[in-house]
């Protein structure tokens, strides 16, 4: 069903947590639908030198969070809005038919955080 | 994982065929293979073989013979007894009264019966997942035909006051149906002391083969049929008999109630400490379903901030078998009918996890799930501390 590397990353997730002096957070869900996800970038001279996450949700929630702070990670900003559903999904090795729409959700969550960090500038 | 020892607490999804099941059966392959509609040795040696079975399946759970219909598994059953009935009253009563926890075999039968034009109520549970009696007497109306309520709980293991409720049925003439998939085998089924009129039986819940169950019709009862064909099964379930499966079927209900009594205690026993163990070790955790009047081998907890399947997927790569009450698709969760029926808040009802117990469980395994659960119970709130959202 899922493959190795989602299952990998699933087990294995990097960049769990919290960055206190976030220069951005996004939260996406709610846990009464299911599925929260809350990225927190921290930028310097507008690349993502920190993206930690932590997320109540299935594998695929998981995994992808734990995938898109690797892809965003010392990325600049454009690079890390550019990073498509489907970058996240062929780094997984693929997802199960119906799960894919999943895979954004973490995607949304990073975007917010970015929003979040270019509101505060203004 | 080749190498990891795995353990399977999964047994309300599916059971292994017991070796005394499959040494009845394979003969029936091979050797006696003949159709039991056939008049030669070959028919008559299966035609004996049924027989048999019916009867052994009809002694189990209090019946006479001829009460019982073979079908392919629980859910034929349960739709040949509401759609049976319903066919049967056409252009008189219409109307059934269901629980909103019933297994999707009975909901989407019923679901079926609506858009037919009929009429459906669906009483609700309390908290602890228990039919209200009040509920099911007040749901009866003049054109109201049958009450279907399942036995058991598939998912919280409750156990429903099917006899109270047949109480009801007989007040108001009404047919009772009850789906004891889930019973049959973990606590003592009787068609009379129940007070059904019909009541669904599974085999591969009980050690048996996939693929075939029964229908208990209380004698006097006639139902129209689902499907057409041969006048096999009084009409009412043509095709030619599942010989194999139907000796495995009444195989494995008799060594089900011979070890009745020996097995509730051992996974009663195994139950309990399952619940206590889980509740001393791990915080914000609730038992779903009653606290006793549920079957034996039934433990559905729900662990507040963790989500069922992720919980599902580290059991699984830890060796343990166990199933779970959320889904996910499309950015959404979903958790089951029944646990959204019993309210349970909405921090618990995502991280739901059903732990049902076989004979072959033991207690090191019980201990062995318990410390897993803490490890991995922790481990996926440290992922997702939704306090920090």
């Amino acid at each position: 069903m899922y493959s190795r590397k989602t299952i990998e990353e699933f087990t294995n997730p990097k960049n769990v947590g919290v960055i206190e002096d976030a220069d951005g957070v996004g939260e996406v869900g709610s846990t009464v639908d299911g599925d929260v996800i809350t990225m927190y970038v921290k930028v310097n001279d507008n690349v993502l030198t920190d993206v930690k996450f932590k997320t109540f949700g299935c594998v695929v929630a998981i995994s992808t969070s734990t995938m898109v702070t690797q892809l965003a990670k010392g990325k600049t900003i454009d690079q890390a809005l550019a990073i498509s559903n489907e970058d996240v999904q062929e780094a997984l090795g693929g997802l199960p038919e119906g799960k894919g729409k999943c895979s954004g959700f973490a995607l949304d969550a990073l975007r917010k955080a970015i929003e979040d960090f270019r509101n505060k500038q203004h | 994982m080749d190498s990891m020892k795995r353990i399977y607490m999964d047994h309300s999804a599916t059971t292994a065929v017991d070796p005394l099941v499959m040494d009845a059966m394979l003969p029936y392959f091979t050797e006696r293979f003949g159709n039991a509609s056939s008049l030669h040795s070959f028919g008559q040696e299966a035609a004996e073989a049924l027989s048999d079975s019916r009867s052994m399946v009809a002694e189990s759970i209090g019946a006479r013979e001829e009460e019982i219909i073979f079908t392919s598994g629980g859910t034929e059953s349960d739709n040949i007894a509401l759609q049976g009935v319903l066919s049967r009253e056409a252009g008189k009563r219409q109307h059934i009264i269901t629980s909103v926890i019933e297994h999707p075999a009975v909901l989407n039968t019923c679901s079926f019966l609506e858009s037919a034009g009929h009429e459906v109520t669906y009483v609700p549970v309390n908290s602890e997942g228990i039919v209200d009696l009040g509920e099911v007497e007040r749901a009866v109306r003049d054109n109201t035909v049958l009450i279907s309520i399942m036995h058991a709980n598939n998912e919280i293991g409750t156990i429903q006051p099917v006899k109270e409720i047949a109480g009801i049925a007989k007040e108001n003439d009404l047919y009772l149906h009850t789906d004891a998939v889930q019973s049959v085998g973990k606590i003592p089924v009787d068609v009379n002391g129940l007070g059904v009129d019909m009541l669904s039986i599974s085999s591969h819940k009980i050690h048996g083969p996939k693929g075939i169950g029964a229908l208990y019709v209380r004698e006097g009862i006639t139902l129209d049929p689902v499907i057409f064909g041969g006048g096999h099964e009084r009409g009412l379930r043509p095709g030619t008999e599942n010989i194999p499966g139907i000796v495995g079927l009444a195989k494995a209900v008799s060594l089900a109630r011979e070890r009745l009594g020996a097995d509730s205690a051992h996974m009663g026993k195994l139950r309990d400490s399952l619940i206590s163990n889980v509740f001393g070790t791990i915080s914000d955790v609730r038992l779903n379903g009653h606290p006793k009047q549920r079957l034996p081998n039934n433990a559905n907890f729900s662990f507040k901030h963790v989500e069922g399947e992720s919980l599902l997927m580290m059991l699984d790569m830890a060796g343990i078998a166990v199933s779970t009450g959320s889904a996910c698709s499309s950015r959404s969760l979903h958790s089951s009918h029944v646990l959204t029926s019993i309210g349970l808040e909405p921090d618990y009802i995502h991280g739901s996890v059903r732990v049902s117990l076989g004979r072959e469980n033991t207690m090191d395994e019980v201990d062995h799930l318990t410390g897993v659960l803490q490890e991995t119970v922790a481990k996926l709130r440290q992922i997702s501390s939704p306090g920090q959202c």
